[in-house]
């Protein structure tokens, strides 16, 4: 039975389409006009040519990206803080998630308590920077990855996760005297790929797109991620703005604008790399958020 | 006499059963004591990263000397609160954080279930999925890309929307140097940047409903509207109400890295928050027990308005969410 559609519907339809429609061009036009910028010649950019499609095209930006040390140096910062930060996270979250699951843990409900309160109330900023610096871990890598080593919020994510694997798998093992560790290890996380995934991508991100931390406990040049080499980078003009000079745009900063949205495009690649896997897995981690919520 | 022997005799049960219980349980630790040590390095991280600073809040209450250590620093009780309340310029700061976290509240927490409602609505799956493709990559971007997003479009004189402005003989509009724009922008530019997120949790709890309900509402003469307010809007409720519980707790939490990175002396007014202002206070500033009164008020403040509002959310739905 095919129920005929009114024309507020019909009107409704095609509203949505546009509306969808112009949604995805305000995300796109960004994007576009940045790659636009950095394959663009100076020239064209400092006579305000360059309109979402590069004019002069030119790779000279990009070469003088690569050739750049400072940006190199914190593209591998970042590669080396997400990478073990990475792991580091998965295995805590794992460890912490596999006996939090377990129904029938003793104390399990103290344990979510504090859990659940650590996540709420954070102390402050001060005391814990005070901390990273006594501990001397200002200006180390550590205090790019400790103090953030497990996200509370990703470890119920992981334990309603487990909850889901059947028990009797577990128990099998159990009776061919496999422990728990080995439980763990050989069998849940084989079986964990969705949570693995999840887990994975939201704290990647994180690490890659990071500058908060690098701001308040990085201060030397040479341990700078890329988050911050940008910031610092883009910020650098902004000044010539905020000044007022125009003069000061036209000159030698303007050929800069190449070279920002260029170290731009080079920074997002990776994420935009792994974004087709983001797609795939991201929406089963979200459906298993949301029914957590 | 009888009562005496009649409490011993109970005490005695109390402490058999309470050593039952103790039995009990170093047995179980014996069977699972795997489980317990799974728990250690979280036990660890919680009591070195969370529950430490937490202690060393207390330099709040203290002039904190970093020469004499937390504990010979001078006790000065509420001094720092009472400086930062009656500090002139902390009325703004304060103010700053609530109006751009109320904006966020009213413009920025119901987007994504507006959008997700719309994507809900669209019947052709290829334009559903390429449109959630698209929204979604703003989320993954880092917020120093973002601010160099924002510089090439909004840049006072180079930025593209400008340039278009100049073209047709307009001023330039200064949107991220102005007290005035700020927080308009920073709120559009965290919508931007937050939409696809929110709008995929909510998606996939819509996606949920079984299209039976639909089926039986149309058999039943329900509208759109009505199919929506029916049974849309009810299945994603709980997500809802989540959602807006974790964003009470963190109301004065507007987000550090998307304010301090658009923040410059021409838009300080308006914008610096508290966050913002504890780290130039503290860290930069070392004013380390200041900043740290700052933000304990600011974690209290969050703490009393979650449990209000789970409060609240208690009476009207008859079940808290803690």
């Amino acid at each position: 039975m095919k129920i005929k559609k009114s024309i507020s519907e019909k009107i409704f339809d095609i509203s949505n389409v546009i509306i969808l429609l112009i949604f995805s061009i305000m995300v796109i036009i960004p994007l576009m006009q940045v790659l636009a910028v950095s394959l663009s010649s100076n020239n064209a950019i400092i006579h305000a040519r360059v309109w979402l499609i590069p004019s002069e095209v030119t790779i000279q930006n990009y070469m003088h990206v690569l050739n750049s040390s400072k940006f190199i140096n914190s593209y591998i910062i970042t590669i080396i803080v997400t990478v073990f930060g990475t792991f580091l996270n998965l295995l805590l979250t794992m460890l912490t998630a596999y006996p939090l699951s377990k129904k029938h843990l003793k104390g399990r409900n103290i344990l979510f308590l504090v859990l659940f309160i650590s996540m709420i109330f954070q102390a402050p900023l001060i005391p814990l920077y005070l901390l990273v610096k006594t501990l001397h871990l200002t200006n180390t890598l550590w205090a790019l990855l400790l103090p953030n080593a497990l996200s509370i919020f990703n470890t119920f994510l992981c334990i309603t996760f487990f909850r889901s694997l059947p028990e009797e798998l577990f128990e099998a093992a159990r009776v061919d005297g496999l422990g728990e560790f080995g439980i763990l290890f050989r069998i849940a996380l084989p079986l964990s790929k969705p949570i693995i995934f999840t887990l994975l991508l939201f704290y990647a991100a994180g690490h890659w797109n990071n500058y908060q931390q690098a701001l308040y406990y990085i201060t030397d040049v040479k341990l700078q991620p890329l988050q911050m080499y940008l910031y610092s980078l883009v910020a650098q003009s902004n000044s010539a703005d905020t000044g007022g000079a125009i003069i000061a745009e036209s000159s030698s900063n303007m050929s800069s604008e190449g070279i920002k949205t260029a170290t731009i495009v080079i920074a997002t690649i990776p994420i935009l790399c792994i974004y087709p896997f983001i797609q795939k897995h991201f929406v089963m981690g979200a459906m298993i958020g949301s029914i957590k919520g | 006499m009888k009562t005496v022997l009649a409490d011993a005799s109970k005490n005695k049960n109390k402490r058999a059963s309470n050593k039952t219980k103790h039995i009990e349980f170093v047995r179980y630790y014996k069977k699972n004591k795997a489980l317990y040590f799974m728990l250690i390095p979280c036990a660890i991280y919680l009591l070195v990263f969370k529950f430490t600073p937490l202690l060393g809040s207390v330099i709040a209450f203290k002039d904190y000397n970093i020469y004499e250590g937390i504990m010979k620093s001078p006790w000065v009780g509420l001094k720092w609160f009472k400086d930062f309340f009656g500090y002139s310029g902390f009325t703004k700061i304060l103010w700053n954080t609530v109006i751009i976290s109320f904006y966020s509240l009213i413009f920025a927490f119901p987007a994504p279930i507006i959008l997700a409602s719309l994507l809900n609505e669209m019947k052709n799956i290829y334009y559903k999925r390429i449109v959630q493709t698209i929204i979604y990559i703003p989320h993954f971007l880092s917020w120093s890309i973002v601010f160099g997003l924002s510089y090439i479009l909004f840049a006072g004189q180079s930025g593209l929307l400008n340039q278009f402005i100049k073209q047709f003989g307009f001023d330039p509009i200064q949107f991220m140097q102005s007290a005035k724009l700020f927080r308009p922008f920073i709120i559009s530019v965290g919508m931007w940047k937050g939409m696809g997120w929110g709008t995929i949790i909510f998606l996939a709890a819509m996606s949920g409903v079984s299209p039976v309900l639909y089926e039986a509402a149309e058999i039943d003469g329900a509208g759109r509207l009505r199919k929506f307010i029916n049974i849309t809007l009810p299945a994603i409720m709980p997500a809802i109400a989540t959602l807006l519980l974790m964003k009470m707790g963190s109301i004065l939490d507007v987000g550090f890295e998307q304010i301090y990175i658009f923040l410059n002396p021409l838009n300080l007014s308006t914008g610096d928050i508290i966050d913002t202002f504890a780290y130039v206070q503290g860290i930069k500033s070392e004013q380390y027990s200041l900043a740290t009164a700052v933000g304990l008020f600011k974690s209290v403040v969050g703490l009393v308005l979650m449990l209000s509002f789970n409060e609240i959310n208690k009476k009207i739905t008859g079940e808290g969410l803690i």
